[in-house]
């Protein structure tokens, strides 16, 4: 059979001419946060059709953690984050002898949601919330009556994103006061439209995600509306409780890490990065997330010029602080 | 008291004759139950995704707006998986099976390597890209290219190229191999110019099997880090300028159907499920055409043998 052996030789010959030598070709690569990878998948979509095909820009998601753990082995640009980088992540890029500039290019604004049919939740403090998903909680507080006596006595069903998110860490933070401490028992899922089927499903459950799926699921689930303490007034998620600062301590900037070295070498990263930040404010509505003041994007912009690095955070997670006093700080690297 | 005997006899027969009607029923029923299992979720997918299977979806990249949005990056990037994949995959699986089964020695040491490839044939997916993650990605360099995802999945599909190999050549009656060594051919002769031609239609089908199965991998392609967003194709060979070299392609970053089905799938729009729901169609109709494509190989090269 002559065309059995033509197959034959044809795989030897490609066998041996695999080894030739990569072309040098423009790439920005990018990998991250599931969060942040909408407002990073626009720019790059509307940057790629500006430079007409001569810049290449690939977008993963590996989440938050895992975005840092290639971003520190030098294998990305850019660096999607849903939270500030985290110590172990900065010794991790120390060893390696990375630097990096922490730009925010959004919010996003953690949304409670319960069933459309629970009209006794509607409104509900932050000590409530820290009362349901505490890791002491786990067990526990399986009945709304255990949650306030305000509450009927109802089953209580709980769902939210799983253990890698930043979702989780940030949340974690900001309702019982220490990152990624939760209690386990709960439906946990990577995929948000998991959260929103099974809060839709049952009347007693409750869960949270980004603004963005509550947005684009009204008819399925219902916002709760957060008091920072007793006193303070309900506040609903919406664009201009998080633009005002009054939706707290669930409103959240989202980042991007650019590695410095990229930034001055490659002037493709450069230009990438100053297009993200002079875009973001209308791409990032477009998807679905709150955009920053304007000043924080001149901020930003000129930080990214001068080449400021580290984070502003220190490595520890910071609940309710206003963009552009994070952009003033000191970089930490 | 014949009639009696005869009786007790009608009786057994009937009551066999049950048995067959019931154990056929049920084995009817078990048949058809994986059927209508798979034609009500073909039926579904294509409810939900058949008014997105334009041109223009074959022919976009991936976008924000679900509307614009298209397979062009991941078609394109499975097709060229495919190809490495069984550039590799074949004629390592055929000359594994042809040496295990016409050339090796009966011994301990063949023995164990039998029993090793039925098992790799059994090692979860995800294993070859935890393998390949280390070998192929930071050992060998290749980075997270084309070319690692088609050696990657091309080891996970050999050992279902080699068994399928090994059963199409020992389905070739002994006499054959016996006439030829009688008249003095040498054993690769024996292989070459009878084995190989009358197993052919048996190897074929093992590797469509193999690759229909590596064109729905998901988790080994994630693994070696297969990107989400990408809106270019490979370099063409000596297209550009610089013009690409012939090979610049394997080392392009790609993705592939089930990533990019995968990520509109988890997208908060529903505009995007219902891309998610097209692409799995996509998937679906290119895997049955695969399988199609080996039976009617398989029939016609069986209907061309003559011993």
């Amino acid at each position: 059979m002559e065309s059995n052996k033509r197959i034959w030789l044809g795989a030897l010959a490609l066998a041996g001419l695999i080894g030739t030598a990569q072309a040098q070709q423009k790439i920005v690569a990018i990998d991250g946060s599931s969060t942040v990878y909408p407002i990073t998948e626009a720019v790059a979509e509307e940057y790629q059709k500006l430079k007409k095909g001569a810049v290449k820009v690939t977008v993963g998601i590996s989440g938050t953690g895992g975005g840092f753990k290639k971003f520190c082995r030098g294998e990305t640009d850019i660096s999607d984050a849903s939270r500030p980088i985290l110590k172990q992540e900065m010794e991790a890029c120390r060893q390696t002898g990375i630097e990096y500039i922490e730009l925010p290019v959004a919010y996003d604004a953690l949304t409670v949601v319960i069933n459309p049919k629970n009209d006794w939740a509607e409104e509900m403090t932050v000590a409530e919330l820290k009362k349901m998903w505490e890791p002491a909680a786990q067990g526990v507080v399986d009945n709304w009556k255990k949650v306030s006596e305000r509450f009927p006595d109802r089953p209580l069903k709980l769902a939210g994103p799983g253990a890698d998110s930043g979702t989780f860490d940030y949340f974690t933070e900001a309702v019982v006061g220490k990152s990624k401490s939760s209690r386990g028992d709960y439906m946990a899922s990577e995929d948000d439209n998991v959260i929103v089927q099974f809060v839709s499903r049952d009347v007693g459950a409750l869960g949270y995600f980004g603004l963005a799926y509550y947005t684009e699921n009204k008819d399925k689930v219902k916002a709760v509306k957060i008091k920072k303490d007793e006193n303070s007034p309900a506040v609903a998620p919406s664009v201009e409780t998080v633009n005002n600062g009054t939706y707290q301590p669930l409103s959240r900037p989202i980042f991007i890490y650019v590695n410095a070295k990229a930034a001055q070498e490659k002037p493709e990263v450069r230009e990438f990065v100053e297009f993200y930040l002079q875009n973001a404010a209308k791409l990032s509505k477009e998807v679905g997330y709150v955009d920053l003041p304007a000043k924080a994007y001149e901020m930003a912009l000129r930080n990214f010029k001068a080449m400021k690095k580290g984070t502003a955070f220190g490595g520890e997670p910071d609940v309710g602080v206003k963009v552009e006093e994070l952009l003033e700080r000191e970089g930490k690297l | 008291m014949a009639s009696k005997e005869s009786m007790e006899l009608r009786g057994v027969i009937a009551r066999n004759q049950r048995w067959d009607l019931i154990v056929g029923t049920v084995g009817l029923l078990a048949t058809a139950l994986g059927v209508i299992i798979l034609t009500l979720l073909f039926l579904d997918l294509v409810l939900d995704g058949w008014r997105r299977l334009t041109p223009e979806f074959f022919l976009n990249f991936p976008s924000r707006r679900p509307e614009e949005a298209g397979i062009l990056s991941a078609w394109v990037g499975s097709a060229l998986v495919m190809i490495v994949t069984a550039f590799t995959a074949v004629p390592l699986g055929v000359a594994a099976a042809i040496y295990l089964e016409e050339y090796a020695p009966k011994n301990w040491v063949t023995e164990l390597i039998e029993i090793n490839v039925t098992n790799l044939a059994a090692v979860p997916s995800i294993i070859y890209g935890l393998l390949a993650l280390g070998l192929f990605v930071y050992i060998l360099g290749f980075g997270h290219s084309i070319l690692t995802a088609g050696l990657t999945l091309g080891l996970m599909i050999l050992p279902i190229i080699i068994v399928a190999t090994r059963e199409a050549l020992r389905a070739i009656p002994v006499a054959i191999r016996e006439a030829a060594y009688a008249l003095g051919a040498t054993r690769w002769q024996v292989v070459s110019d009878h084995l190989i031609p009358y197993a052919s239609g048996g190897i074929y089908t093992g590797v469509i099997i193999g690759l229909s199965r590596a064109i729905g991998e998901t988790a080994p392609v994630i693994t070696i880090g297969a990107l989400t967003f990408i809106a270019f194709l490979p370099p063409i060979p000596f297209s550009g300028d610089p013009p690409a070299g012939p090979f610049d392609w394997l080392f392009s970053p790609f993705t592939v159907l089930p990533i990019q089905m995968f990520n509109w799938l988890s997208r908060p729009q529903s505009a995007f499920h219902v891309n998610a729901a097209a692409t799995g169609i996509v998937i679906i109709v290119a895997t049955l055409a695969m399988n199609g494509i080996a039976i009617w190989l398989r029939s016609r090269i069986r209907a061309k043998l003559k011993w």
